[in-house]
């Protein structure tokens, strides 16, 4: 396939073209090449190497247009229910610094015994099948050949089919994957046995695979009552996850550890936080941490679930973060949309940037609060482990309901979740090998009587098929679709009038969704303000309104609330009337220009107006005006007689005149341009001077029909109009 | 589990007098003890999910796994390896991995393979 273009868009017809022959480009996890590096101005200590196509923080544009990426693979997830309207997104996201794309898998799959095919709609997720995760591991394939870094693919071995979802991960060149038997037991009541079993099956296929691991302890914390008191547990469950996939031949390198901070404002989120943050990258240091943003206290607010989200971030770089994951902030009201996803990598990329190398500053004390608080919580763990072997080992203490209680452990609330060895989904289905049993496969977990046909092929099983699939893709069975009335090319022929065409719609998630966000301020209080916010909604013909967040400003004097609705209008983008962009030169370059060819500027605003904000804008220094770069410039004042213009340009030598102008009654503006172009050919200077026009009603366009060099309308920043003096104080020179 | 208070600093008495690197000694060593037997039942053991994931392996679509080990776990031949009693029918009768399984899945050859594997009488 072709290699993608920043100014094409991705064509996702073209992307399932030909997709029963396509083959993943590698396998297995990729870190990030972590390294200083030095970026403008500065010297980077935790960061990697810069993206070749990229959308940098907006303060950058003062800072030279770098985008330092952080040492930490960083993580979006995206799941739509859509996983064709996904794949933009993925795209989107690596374009502002992800590497790790992780897949949430639609309500109900873990439970699903086998494995789906096709690929039919989600809820909450996308249905994980092979077509599904082919087309998105290709597409990902030529967006990290766009934005030059490796992309790591992510989604979940678990529930009854695990073994099989791993066997599926390896041979589409899925990179990571959630794989945790205590998840299933615990939250998805799958048999335990069943479970563990199974995982060590798929831990097998996973070490095989490369397959970097992320257990599941963090959703202790999302479940129990008080979060922060099950921190000697979590350290429990990241041990058993940990040491298992181990034993069973994961490499530790590839074993991450799930980590969310517990707490969040208004508690002492640091107070509780840092502690277990630091008892848990001592004990488990040859393993790596995945830091994940907290969810447990989210709700509508997208600011609060930020400033959560950016103390979590302190505690990755004020501890270690090999995986650094992101929240949307509107995970707390909605299935995460375009723009949040794109927000949470944003506020990770700054934050994560903006405390490079905070450890050689700051460093945590080993005495005091911080330490004693940090052997408690170890030791408060260790303890919880003797009594599991107290019990009888780990299926007694589940079955006792040891786990997930609201009580900081020693203390017990009897409220922790209790499974039966021999109840939950799949009880019994496990069976005993016998003494012949036998697999001839490669990644094959357990006991395994190959010896039975022959000593030699002990060590490779899968020589007895020549080959398994892991070996031989080849011998891979696509299955397209089986759901004639749900799969992609439905969604896609339903949509298709907004493909590639002139036709737009706002959207949130799916292509032409409709769905627009609006935010308002009532002067009453919250339960007025609700209801009359619905009412705007309406008379603003937006259909399907809800009220996604309100929040009190005060009783009775305002309350803010935001709805969401979908407008039912298309956007013909042919019939836009787009502005010509203005181009720009680097700073750097317009500096080096004006040191070594001083150009001066007469200005002011033209004939009987008044208006000077503008221009003032555009020229002062402290507001990034064209003074800025080292042009000097005379203003005249207001309602300035145009032929002053000329007549002071020649006395000063000056190389340009600005003219404002904003009054355009009766066309006064394009007047005044012609009467300044005719003055100056008459005072024979023409030639010499360059001639801009500026205002609101101006446009570059208009200006130039009037024998302007360049007008600059709405928009205009010191830096175009510096711009473009510079490369026209170039021509004229030469001429 | 009963509810039960906070004791934690009664508890600890045979913890509060290791170093730090004790602790973590010992930390691990009971998660090695609570890990073992487990370890152990993923060796012992192997489940429908395990026996289609192998034959997925040796080249069969899911809609094919699923219906052999069905059909061998009826049987009682899930015990002998979903992949093994494949790979036995396609040596024994001369068949490719491929024409094995999917015949296998039609229902042919289950009685030669409780024959072979002795699962009669």
């Amino acid at each position: 396939m072709d290699k993608l273009k920043p100014n094409e868009k991705l064509d996702i017809r073209n992307i399932l073209q030909d997709l029963e022959n396509y083959r993943p480009s590698k396998r297995g996890w990729v870190w990030r090449d972590k390294r200083e590096i030095e970026l403008g101005q500065f010297k980077f200590k935790q960061a990697s190497p810069s993206l070749k196509n990229y959308t940098p923080l907006q303060s950058a544009a003062y800072l030279g247009g770098i985008d330092p990426q952080p040492d930490a693979v960083i993580t979006a997830e995206i799941a739509s229910g859509r996983f064709e309207d996904d794949i933009r997104r993925m795209r989107m996201a690596a374009y502002h610094g992800a590497d790790h794309i992780m897949v949430i898998r639609t309500a109900g799959q873990s439970h699903f015994d086998g494995l789906l095919e096709g690929t039919p709609q989600g809820i909450g997720g996308i249905p994980i099948t092979r077509k599904q995760l082919r087309a998105q591991r290709k597409a990902l394939d030529l967006i990290e050949e766009e934005v030059g870094r490796p992309i790591n693919y992510h989604s979940y071995v678990s529930g009854v089919a695990g073994p099989e979802i791993a066997v599926l991960f390896a041979e589409e060149g899925v990179n990571g994957a959630h794989q945790d038997p205590q998840y299933n037991i615990l939250y998805r009541n799958i048999n335990m046995v069943r479970s563990m079993v199974d995982a060590a099956e798929s831990k097998k296929i996973m070490g095989y695979a490369n397959i970097a691991q992320i257990d599941g302890a963090h959703n202790a914390n999302a479940t129990a009552r008080d979060a922060w008191k099950v921190m000697p547990e979590l350290l429990v469950q990241h041990a058993i996850n940990s040491v298992f996939s181990e034993k069973i031949g994961i490499k530790p390198e590839n074993i991450c550890l799930s980590t969310v901070p517990p707490a969040a404002p208004p508690s002492p989120d640091l107070k509780l936080n840092l502690p277990y943050a630091v008892a848990l990258r001592e004990f488990f240091d040859r393993y790596k941490m995945r830091a994940q943003m907290n969810t447990k206290y989210m709700d509508s607010s997208t600011r609060e679930a930020t400033v959560t989200h950016v103390l979590n971030l302190l505690i990755s770089r004020l501890t270690s973060a090999d995986i650094q994951s992101t929240i949307t902030p509107d995970e707390g009201r909605n299935v995460p949309w375009h723009i949040y996803n794109i927000e949470a990598l944003d506020t990770t990329k700054q934050a994560m940037t903006g405390m490079d190398d905070l450890l050689s500053m700051v460093e945590i004390k080993n005495s005091g609060y911080i330490y004693e608080k940090k052997r408690e919580i170890q030791e408060r763990a260790v303890l919880m482990m003797e009594e599991i072997i107290e019990l009888g080992g780990y299926y007694e203490a589940v079955e006792a309901g040891m786990f997930v209680d609201s009580g900081e452990y020693p203390q017990r609330n009897a409220d922790g979740i209790s499974r039966k060895i021999d109840g939950g989904i799949g009880a019994g289905t496990v069976v005993k090998r016998a003494q012949d049993y036998m697999a001839p496969v490669t990644a094959h977990y357990g006991y395994n009587n190959v010896a039975q046909y022959g000593e030699d092929y002990v060590d490779d099983p899968a020589k007895l098929i020549e080959g398994s699939t892991f070996e031989k893709p080849e011998k891979i069975q696509f299955i397209d679709e089986l759901d004639e009335t749900d799969n992609v090319y439905l969604r896609l022929d339903e949509t298709e009038k907004y493909r590639n065409t002139n036709l737009i719609k706002p959207e949130v998630e799916w292509l032409a969704d409709g769905v627009v966000t609006v935010d308002l301020f009532f002067p009453v209080g919250l339960k007025v303000a609700v209801e009359a916010a619905i009412q705007a909604g309406k008379n603003m013909n937006l259909s399907d309104i809800e009220v996604i967040h309100k929040e009190s400003l005060h009783p009775s004097e305002g309350t803010r609330v935001q709805i969401k609705g979908r407008v039912n209008f298309d956007i013909d983008i042919d019939k836009l009337t787009i502005p010509e962009e203005l181009e720009t030169i680097s700073e750097e370059a317009i500096f080096d220009y004006v040191k070594k060819n001083p150009i001066k500027v007469i200005a002011g605003t033209g004939g009987d107006d008044e208006h000077s904000v503008g221009i003032r804008e555009v020229l002062d220094i402290k507001h990034g005006g064209i003074e800025k770069y080292g042009i000097s410039y005379v203003y005249l004042g207001t309602s300035v007689p145009i032929e002053k213009f000329v007549d002071a340009a020649i006395e000063m030598d000056a190389d340009c005149i600005m003219i404002s102008t904003i009054i355009s009654h009766d066309n006064v503006h394009y007047k005044n341009m012609q009467k300044l172009h005719d003055y100056a050919v008459e005072k024979g200077v023409r030639n010499k001077i360059i001639l801009i026009a500026g205002g609101t009603q101006v446009t570059p366009e208009i200006a130039r029909k009037n024998n302007m060099d360049q007008g600059f309308g709405r928009g205009t920043k010191g830096k175009h109009i510096a711009s473009f003096l510079v490369e026209k104080h170039k021509e004229l020179n030469k001429k | 589990m009963k509810e039960r208070n906070d004791d934690f600093s009664k508890r600890r008495e045979n913890l509060k007098d290791l170093s730090d690197k004790e602790l973590k000694k010992y930390f691990y060593e009971l998660a090695d003890k609570i890990v073992d037997p487990l370890v152990k039942m993923g060796f012992d053991n192997t489940s429908k999910s395990i026996e289609r994931s192998v034959l997925l392996r040796m080249g069969f679509s899911s809609l094919e796994c699923k219906g052999i080990v069905d059909l061998l776990s009826e049987h009682d031949l899930l015990q002998k390896g979903a992949g093994h009693c494949v790979y036995k029918i396609a040596k024994d009768k001369a068949l490719t991995i491929r024409q094995a399984g999917i015949e296998l899945g039609e229902g042919k050859h289950v009685d030669y393979l409780k024959e072979v594997f002795k699962l009669y009488g």
